[in-house]
Order: C-alpha cells, then sequence, then structure tokens
C-alpha cells in the first residue's frame, strides 16, 4: 500500500520551536535547558497542589521535550491548525508533565500552572481537550491514547496530508488490551505516519512491570504486529531527535525509549514510592536545588 | 386477494440506514463508516463498493473502533461507527464515555439490530441495556427511529450536527408510522394519535405496537395518546408532561431493560413535576430461547399485552 506522505504542505506557520538550521550540538543544549526548565515547573506544580505523579512526569519529561520543541509541528496561537501534528498523552495521570510543557511551549500561560487540581482548574488531574489548548484527546483511563492516534493516522492518510500523529505510552498501560487491537491494526494498515513512544520505566504504580505482568520481550512483541521498533535512552536528546525525526520505511514506528521514574532528582530515580506520593516542602526545595541553572562562566 | 394482503408492508431499518448514510457520502466526503468486521451486518456491502476507502474495518476490536472513530473526527472527518448494539455499547463503553463523549468529538455511534432482534441468539446478543448505560452519559445524545422514514431524517440530523450520538438502528421488521410530512425535531416527541384517558410513550420497534394497543384500547371505549419518542436524551419533557395533565395515566413501552432507559426517562420527568400513575413495559430478564417476536410476547410487549397494562391504570 503506498503511502501518501509526499503531498507538499500548504503554506505553515512560523514553527518557533524548531530550528532548522541548528546544529546537533546547539539542539541537544536547547533541549537540556528546556527540560531542566520543565522539571523545575513539575516539582513546583505538584509542591503546591500537593498532588500528582512525579515519578512518571520526571520519566517523560525529556521525550515531551524532545516532540514539542524539535519534532512536533504546531502553532500555539492556533491550536486548531488542521495541518498540525497530532500529539497525545496516553498516560493521562503525568498531565503535569504536558502541562508544563505546554506552557513552556505557549498553548497556555505559565502563570495558570500553580491552578493545577484546584477547583475549577482547567488543569483536572487528567487533560481535558475542551479546557485546555495542545491537548487533542481526553486521556486518563488507560488504553485510550494509542486507538484514537491510529484514527488520527487514518484521517491523515485519507486526506493526502503530510501531518503526523504521536503517542506516548506507559509501560504499564501495554497490559491494556485496547493497545494491542490499535496496535494491530497500525501494522496492518502500514500507518507510517504514526508513532508510538513506549516509556520504558520499568515501573508501574506499585512495583516492576516485570513482576506484575510483564511485558517482555516487548521489542519482538510490537515488531511482531507490524511495527518498526527502535530502541533508545529516553533521556538522550540526540536519539531522542534520531528515532522520532523522520518516518522511515512503510511501517508504524515505535520508539522504546529506555527511561528512569524521577529522573533528574537523585533521591527519587527508579524509587516505585514515587509514582505519586508527594514530596514535602523541604524535598521540592533540595529537587530545585539539584535543578539550578548551571551558574554563568565567568 | 387473500385477507393476508390487508397487513401493512413492513421494512428493515438498517437499509433506510445504509440509503441515507451513500446519500450524504456522496455529498460530503468527510463522512467515513467505521465498522468492527460487521460489512455483512450493518447492510455496507454497497457502500464499500462505493467508497471503498471510506469504509474503515477494523476488524474485531471494538475498543480500537471507538477511538479509531474520536482519532478520525479529531482529523476533520464524520464517523458513523456501525457494529451490532451489544458489542459497541457493552465492549466499548468506556471509549464512548471518554473518547467521544467527553471529548465532545461529532462521532455517531450506530447500534445495529438493537434490543432482541438477534433473538434466538440469546442474551448475550441481545443489546437490553444499551439506553440505560448510555443516558447515564453526560452529553450524548440518543435517538431510537420508529422506521424507515425517521430512520434517514435521524441520519440526516446526525451527520449536519456537531455532536456526539448514538442510535439505535432496528433490524426486526417495522411498518412505516412516521407521517407524510412530519420531520424530525432533536427533542421532540411525535403525537401519533391522540386521547384523553391514558398515553402510550413508546420507541422504535414498540412505536408500532403501540399503535395497535391503543386500537385495542379504543375499542374498549378508552382515549388513547399515542407519542413517539425517539428522542431519548434530550427528552421531551414538554410533551410528557402534557401527558400527564390531559391524560392523567402514562405508559411506557420500550425493547430494553425497564431500569434506566425510556420508561426511568419519563418517570424522572413525571415524579419530579407532575406526579401520576405510570407502567413501564421492557425487557424484565435475560431472554429464553426464541425470535424477537416470540420475546416480544414473552416479555408483555405485545399490543394485547400494552393495552391490558393500560387498561389496569384506567381501570
Amino acid at each position: 500500500m503506498p503511502e501518501p506522505l509526499a503531498v507538499p504542505r500548504g503554506t505553515d506557520p512560523p514553527l518557533v520551536h524548531i530550528q532548522a538550521d541548528e546544529s546537533s550540538a546547539a539542539r541537544q543544549a536547547r533541549l537540556s535547558d528546556t527540560a531542566r526548565h520543565i522539571r523545575r515547573l513539575i516539582l513546583t506544580t505538584i509542591g503546591t497542589a500537593k498532588l500528582g505523579h512525579v515519578g512518571g512526569d520526571l520519566s517523560v519529561t525529556d521525550i515531551l521535550t524532545t516532540l514539542f520543541f524539535s519534532i512536533l509541528r504546531y502553532d500555539a496561537s492556533d491550536p486548531a491548525w488542521p495541518e498540525r501534528d497530532r500529539f497525545i498523552l496516553s498516560k493521562g495521570h503525568c498531565s503535569v508533565a504536558l502541562y508544563s510543557t505546554l506552557a513552556l511551549a505557549g498553548f497556555i500561560p505559565e502563570s495558570l500552572l500553580p491552578s493545577f487540581a484546584a477547583p475549577l482548574s482547567p488543569l483536572n488531574g487528567h487533560p481535558n481537550r475542551r479546557k485546555v489548548p495542545g491537548v487533542e484527546s481526553n486521556t486518563g483511563p488507560l488504553g485510550h491514547g494509542l486507538p484514537v492516534g491510529v484514527g488520527c493516522a487514518i484521517a491523515a492518510r485519507l486526506a493526502h496530508a503530510a501531518w503526523r500523529t504521536f503517542v506516548v505510552l506507559g509501560d504499564g498501560e501495554l497490559q491494556e488490551g485496547s493497545n494491542w487491537e490499535a496496535a494491530m491494526a497500525a501494522g496492518h494498515r502500514r500507518l507510517a505516519n504514526l508513532t508510538a513512544i513506549v516509556d520504558r520505566n520499568r515501573l508501574q504504580q506499585g512495583a516492576k512491570t516485570e513482576d506484575t505482568n510483564a511485558l517482555e520481550p516487548l521489542v519482538d512483541k510490537w515488531a511482531s504486529f507490524g511495527w518498526d521498533v527502535v530502541e533508545v535512552d529516553g533521556h538522550d536528546y540526540a536519539a531522542l531527535y534520531a528515532a522520532l525525526a523522520a518516518p522511515r520505511g512503510a511501517k508504524p514506528r515505535c520508539v522504546i525509549a529506555h527511561t528512569h521514574k524521577g529522573h533528574g532528582v537523585s533521591f527519587m530515580e527508579d524509587g516505585v514510592e514515587w509514582h505519586h506520593k508527594v514530596p514535602s516542602p523541604a524535598q521540592i526545595d533540595a529537587a530545585l536545588a539539584e535543578l539550578a541553572p548551571a551558574p554563568i562562566a565567568p | 386477494m387473500s385477507s393476508l394482503s390487508a397487513a401493512p408492508e413492513t421494512f428493515d431499518c438498517r437499509q433506510a440506514f445504509v440509503a441515507e448514510l451513500s446519500e450524504l457520502a456522496r455529498a460530503d466526503e468527510r463522512i467515513v463508516a467505521v465498522c468492527n468486521d460487521s460489512v455483512g451486518s450493518s447492510n455496507l456491502v454497497a457502500f464499500a463498493g462505493e467508497f471503498p476507502d471510506r469504509l474503515i474495518n477494523v476488524g474485531i476490536a471494538e475498543q480500537n473502533m471507538v477511538g479509531v472513530a474520536a482519532g478520525l473526527a479529531n482529523g476533520g472527518y464524520i464517523p458513523f461507527v456501525c457494529a451490532a448494539a451489544p458489542f459497541l455499547t457493552g465492549r466499548a463503553l468506556e471509549q464512548i464515555k471518554s473518547d467521544v463523549a467527553y471529548n465532545g468529538y461529532h462521532v455517531v455511534l450506530c447500534g445495529m439490530s438493537p434490543g432482541m432482534a438477534y433473538g434466538e441468539l440469546g442474551p448475550t446478543h441481545h443489546s437490553i441495556e444499551d439506553l440505560s448505560w448510555l443516558r447515564a452519559i453526560a452529553d450524548l445524545i440518543i435517538i431510537v427511529p420508529a422506521d424507515p422514514q425517521q430512520t434517514r431524517q435521524v441520519v440526516r440530523w446526525a451527520a449536519q450536527s456537531d455532536r456526539p450520538s448514538y442510535l439505535r438502528i432496528g433490524r426486526v421488521k417495522v411498518p412505516a408510522v412516521t407521517p407524510e410530512g412530519s420531520e424530525f425535531t432533536l427533542g421532540q416527541a411525535l403525537q401519533l394519535r391522540d386521547g384523553r384517558d391514558v398515553t402510550l410513550v413508546a420507541t422504535g420497534v414498540m412505536v408500532s405496537r403501540a399503535l395497535d394497543a391503543a386500537d385495542l384500547l379504543e375499542a374498549t371505549g378508552i382515549s388513547t395518546r399515542v407519542l413517539n419518542m425517539a428522542t431519548i436524551v434530550p427528552l421531551d419533557e414538554e410533551a410528557v408532561l402534557r401527558a400527564a395533565r390531559d391524560t392523567g395515566r402514562i405508559v411506557t413501552i420500550e425493547e430494553g431493560r425497564p431500569t434506566g432507559g425510556l420508561g426511568a426517562a419519563v418517570a424522572e420527568a413525571v415524579v419530579c413535576n407532575r406526579p401520576v400513575p405510570m407502567r413501564i413495559l421492557g425487557v424484565s430478564g435475560f431472554a429464553p430461547t426464541g425470535k424477537a417476536e416470540f420475546l416480544y410476547d414473552h416479555f408483555g410487549l405485545s399490543p394485547a399485552a400494552i393495552a391490558a397494562a393500560a387498561r389496569e391504570l384506567v381501570d
């Protein structure tokens, strides 16, 4: 089945977050700085709300940063731009990471973040597209993002449109059968305009995925469903960029991003208790100190 | 000519459904059909022939089917999801709630062969719970057309609306009950006959049975109003309260559980505003083996049984 991906786009709005002529080193430095800023927003937002899923927020941060600041084509001033790339955070409980990213990307004001989870705030515990620009689909119950992403990818193909669809999945949520219904359909239809990224932090709510309901061999599973699978270090911006930048071949792509829950904060990293434990004010301070900007060289 | 020729002609509403869908699809390339391998049972063979790219068959996978429809709506298409009602609503209930209704996507969910249409295939294949389940979901319109003409009108309405909806598309053959020249208006009951003593509020396949019951009642001197309540959500409360005021007694008839569907909706309006005696007729349990028509009689949904229930209220 030929892929109608070569259709030229119309006039694009300025894509300020994508700098085509940037060197790889400059991009990595920029993404690293942006991710550090997002991690600080996550910690302060959760500290204020006393609610959130800090472990998974920090494991997915570098994936979101790479997508929103070097890959996705969008216009934050026109969130419904029809030619935008679609992004769906299937692991909707990591909404604070998404809201913090959307704030830095210009979809929502940063000043909105302290309202997270407060009465009547648009920033619900799980994202709501009818309240938050930049959210494509309401998630929270697990196993919902990939089927919707498959529908988006089919829509783009029907319209001969060049926009791409990206879905970020938690690894624990791959225990939901609906993901595999969607994976089968995407593989069958050879939806090369669809990319799934698995935030493979190896932990679910209370234990390791492999001790709960084992996912391995995960690469083989996706490959057997007709996907082109790559494994990357999910905290390595160059590796993420290379895996996400261009569709290749004729299959949907699955990027298994090996990550660590709580990444960036030494005392949270890989701790299963940090799935949704709320850090104390002293712990927030300690975490922010670890994430302070590097001092400017004299 | 035998006396049997007096029986009215009856129709499978799926044919009207697909005829209208194809007509709309010819005029609007955003319209697509999504199904779960049910190309034949949803009568989509001709649609597939005419619009091969616009029939998206995801295979036997209802959760994915509804999610895919939400994604198609996100991408600018108007998906009509066509699948047997029990599997569409039961298997994909959370997708209907989260991906369609809560997202607010313009997806038209078409529950094919609802109620006990599958007859002897048994309760696994009956969809008698769908109205109760879906009525509990916010922002989801629910419509049960009664005959081919109303089916075409409702499909047209659903395509031009921008709201999520669930349509029940009948398979059991029904006579025409929609008066010439009447239009479908969302949330508006159609009064098919007026009366003073009791009102029968029916939906879908049960509308023609309610009309037959009204004939039986009139023959014994009970003046009977009949409402075709095609829209279950939003309910035409005004018509219900007018019926309570004018006739003082209401019987509801539906091909579904009496808990949570049409009868419950009517009762909520009546109890809160103008309490009058009511009977709620529906399917009281898992069905034994039998064809749909046999099962209607078994569960007290024959014209004679409907008339008897109304008579109890009047006496």
